[in-house]
């Protein structure tokens, strides 16, 4: 088979560098696989790793600093069938390491060389994730308070399946290769190599020193066992076929006829866990049910289970253009917290405003038109005041009516929830 | 009478399915998180992929990877979100990799407020890479443009090989409304043109044109690269090879400035005033203008859906009539330099609002009255 190699574009690294030794690797195991050109893709980070796309002649991606697992996982998602290489230096490593747990996590089938030569070659020779604490590189004593990080060790906690460490002047490299590009799942393997521009000029490092390191580091190549489990793309495509129903848009038909359909602007005021928003959106089906335009904003903190709940609806005949309050025509208040958070509004109301107020909230003065609801009195629970609350304008034919209200309900709530809401609504309705 | 009622989010999703989206990745981030939500029902029923990123970055890099396999991406996030993607919208933007981004825009800076609105990112959309070559922003004013401007976008990311931002802003995302699906005007779907030839050259393209695309994973070898790159898509130094490039990018979407250019206008005839506004605050100024329309005080109005590239000629001719021109906007004013600078000479009042809080209509009549 020939090589995959770009004659045009042969490696251009420093003499005796070892990056030049892992370029022909990968092209032997390419060949020993008897891969074809157009299923292959090199990710290449960036540094002298990230060189090595225009060595071969297969897909090449090159992108940007520390991501290049982030386009790989796009690729192969995209297109399961091809093999994906990923080349990153430790550089990449450090900056992207929140890619490699997540990739290890993952077990997406892709193959990451990293090309770890203790520094950044290409910058000057700074220091990297990788550089022991008492080499001699170019960030003066940075390196001398920081300790390396083993990335085979951590690949191995993160979930990766494969995972190993080998000199990249082995003569075994392509077949190391081989069982890695080959094996289903996530695989890492950790080539450890020579920075001659750099960092070989001021340290001792030797092949013998690097076949020293892999011996005292003692991590056995290849397969995870405790990690094994299926491959990333395959249990997604597996959990992905099984959502099969398309969610449809919520459509609402136009059923009733208001004798005068009016511009509402209804502020309910309550707090969390009170389904102040569920309430919001039977308002907003009840209109749509009465040919209204209608639209809704909700106030609710981040901590969803607390705090206020605030809902601002509009029922419109003509399209609604500025979707926020001016002139509330109905304000159901509801609890203090809701009131608190638009207090201001209580003093702007008009007297055709209708306030209903439940009887343990207090409101600020206000000339609108209040009626007071003990709602523990209906033996309605908290949670249900503001269901119960459209129910109260329902039977005043404020906004909304009872045909309106009930279709609103059924057509929202399974037919349980619908008869447990319409007991809620009855109560009122004969108040 | 039938109408639908959703969000602008849910409106965004419902777009890009309509344009045939097929992937998207994301973060979760208030308030764009729902259109992440909602991708997620309804992509794996029609074959697509969504993913969650381990973060903001890895998102845009898992759409740029699958948009070069041949997908049609999208993603979405809020301005701190934007910030994160700002390294791989440069690389989209300068290698040409098709993309959606929708920015569901929240009040900055930072942080900012997870749940108040304003549009925080007009020009760090236009601004927020490296190079300074143009990329296309849309805004949208409610749901229904939600729909429709996700179309657009999707059309003009294919045809032109680039990202197209959506600047949606909460009070849009997350604000639900009716809206009749029969008055969507879509346009007819763009896809990416695929080379037809037998010597594919990566980024070989007409002086004003994208490169025609073909997918890595194709029985012809793909090039991708970030790094400043000729034809070829190899690495080049050569100044004649890399001004051409950067000019091709320019161009391709300049020569195309007219045709991109989206907006809705109310001009009405013998009115000294046009009042200019974009996104959510144009509903309130619609609103305002009908309001003095009735109080014999009328105003014209035009409200912009293309912000980037600028739409020079359509400013140009649009205030050409006018004495006097407001310029309305939810942030301290961004696209008002854009304005001031294409209508030089014109007397330019402007209003803008950072609090959190939309501009209301009773705000701009008091700004068209006494500015």
């Amino acid at each position: 088979m020939p090589s995959f190699l770009n004659k045009n574009r042969p490696p251009v690294f420093c003499p005796g560098c070892t990056h030049e030794r892992i370029t022909s690797g990968l092209d032997n195991a390419f060949m020993d696989m008897g891969l074809a050109a157009d299923k292959i893709a090199i990710v290449t980070d960036i540094g002298c790793s990230g060189l090595f796309d225009t060595f071969f002649n297969v897909h090449a991606f090159h992108g940007v600093h520390g991501r290049a697992l982030t386009y790989a996982t796009g690729l192969k998602m995209a297109d399961p069938s091809l093999n994906v290489i990923v080349t990153m230096g430790d550089g990449g490593l450090g900056i992207g390491g929140a890619h490699v747990l997540a990739a290890c996590r993952k077990n997406l089938d892709i193959t990451l060389v990293i090309l770890n030569n203790f520094n950044f070659g290409m910058t000057g020779g700074q220091f990297s994730a990788t550089t022991p604490s008492n080499a001699v590189v170019g960030s003066e004593f940075l390196n001398q308070a920081e300790i390396p990080i083993d990335i085979c060790s951590v690949a191995k906690s993160a979930g990766a399946t494969y995972v190993s460490k080998c000199s990249g002047l082995d003569k075994a490299l392509a077949g190391e290769l081989v069982k890695a590009i080959q094996h289903k799942g996530f695989s890492v393997v950790e080539t450890l190599g020579m920075c001659t521009g750099r960092y070989t000029k001021r340290n001792k490092l030797t092949p013998a020193v690097i076949d020293q390191m892999i011996e005292k580091q003692g991590v056995s190549g290849g397969v995870i066992e405790e990690n094994q489990r299926p491959e990333y793309g395959e249990l997604y495509r597996k959990l992905a076929r099984e959502k099969t129903r398309f969610p449809e848009p919520l459509v609402v038909e136009k059923l009733f006829d208001l004798p005068h359909p009016q511009r509402q602007e209804i502020v309910i005021l309550g707090s969390a866990g009170m389904r102040i928003v569920t309430a919001g959106e039977m308002v907003c089906s009840a209109g749509i049910s009465a040919g209204m335009n209608v639209s809704i904003k909700n106030d609710y903190n981040i901590t969803v289970l607390r705090g206020q709940s605030v809902s601002e609806i509009l029922l419109s005949p003509e399209k609604i253009g500025y979707p926020g309050i001016e002139s509330p025509t109905v304000v159901l208040a509801l609890s203090d917290e809701g009131v608190a958070r638009r207090k201001k509004i209580f003093g702007t109301l008009s007297p055709t405003t209708f306030v209903l107020k439940e009887k343990s909230v207090a409101i600020p003065e206000t000339q609108a038109w209040v009626e007071e609801i003990d709602f523990k009195a209906f033996k309605i629970k908290k949670q249900d005041w503001a269901l119960a609350s459209l129910g109260v304008l329902a039977k005043k034919e404020i906004a909304i009516n009872k045909e309106m209200l009930t279709f609103a309900l059924n057509s929202r709530f399974n037919e349980k929830v619908f008869t447990l809401a319409m007991e809620t609504v009855s109560k009122v309705l004969q108040y | 009478m039938t109408l639908v009622f959703m969000e602008g989010n849910e409106a965004v999703a419902r777009g890009a399915i309509a344009a045939g989206c097929n992937f998207f990745a994301g973060y979760p981030i208030t308030p764009a998180t729902t259109i992440f939500n909602n991708m997620l029902k309804m992509l794996p029923p029609k074959d697509g992929i969504c993913l969650q990123g381990e973060d903001e970055i890895a998102s845009m890099g898992y759409c740029l990877g699958a948009s070069m396999a041949g997908k049609k991406a999208l993603t979405a996030t809020s301005g701190p979100g934007i910030s994160l993607y700002s390294e791989q919208v440069s690389f989209a933007i300068g290698s040409e990799i098709p993309l959606v981004i929708a920015d569901v825009q929240r009040l900055g800076p930072s942080t900012g407020s997870a749940t108040r609105g304003a549009d925080s990112d007009i020009q760090f959309l236009r601004w927020g890479s490296t190079s300074g070559v143009p990329v296309i922003v849309l805004a949208p004013k409610d749901a229904q443009d939600c729909y429709e401007l996700t179309v657009h976008a999707f059309n003009y990311a294919e045809e032109f090989r680039c990202p197209v931002f959506i600047a949606s802003n909460k009070e849009i995302g997350m604000t639900k409304e009716s809206f009749d699906m029969d008055d969507l005007d879509l346009p007819p779907l763009v896809e990416r043109n695929l080379y037809s030839g037998d010597n594919y050259i990566p980024f070989e393209a007409a002086p004003d044109k994208a490169p025609d695309f073909l997918p890595i994973g194709g029985k012809t070898l793909v090039r991708q690269t970030s790094s400043t790159h000729g034809p070829d898509g190899y690495i080049t130094i050569d100044p004649d090879v890399i001004a051409a490039n950067q000019q091709r990018l320019r161009t391709k979407l300049h020569a195309a400035r007219e045709r991109i250019s989206l907006y809705e206008e109310k001009i009405i005839p013998n009115t000294d005033t046009l009042v200019i506004s974009y996104g959510i605050t144009s509903r309130a100024v619609e609103d305002a203008a009908n309001i003095l329309g009735q109080e014999g005080k009328p105003v014209s109005h035009l409200s912009l859906k293309t912000l980037w590239p600028v739409s020079e000629q359509v400013l140009i001719d649009k205030a050409k009539n006018f004495k006097r021109i407001v310029v309305i906007e939810m942030n301290l004013g961004q696209y008002v330099n854009e304005i001031r600078r294409v209508l030089a000479g014109k007397q330019i009042d402007f209003y803008g609002q950072m609090n959190g809080v939309l501009i209301s209509p009773a705000k701009i009549m008091e700004v068209i009255d006494n500015a």
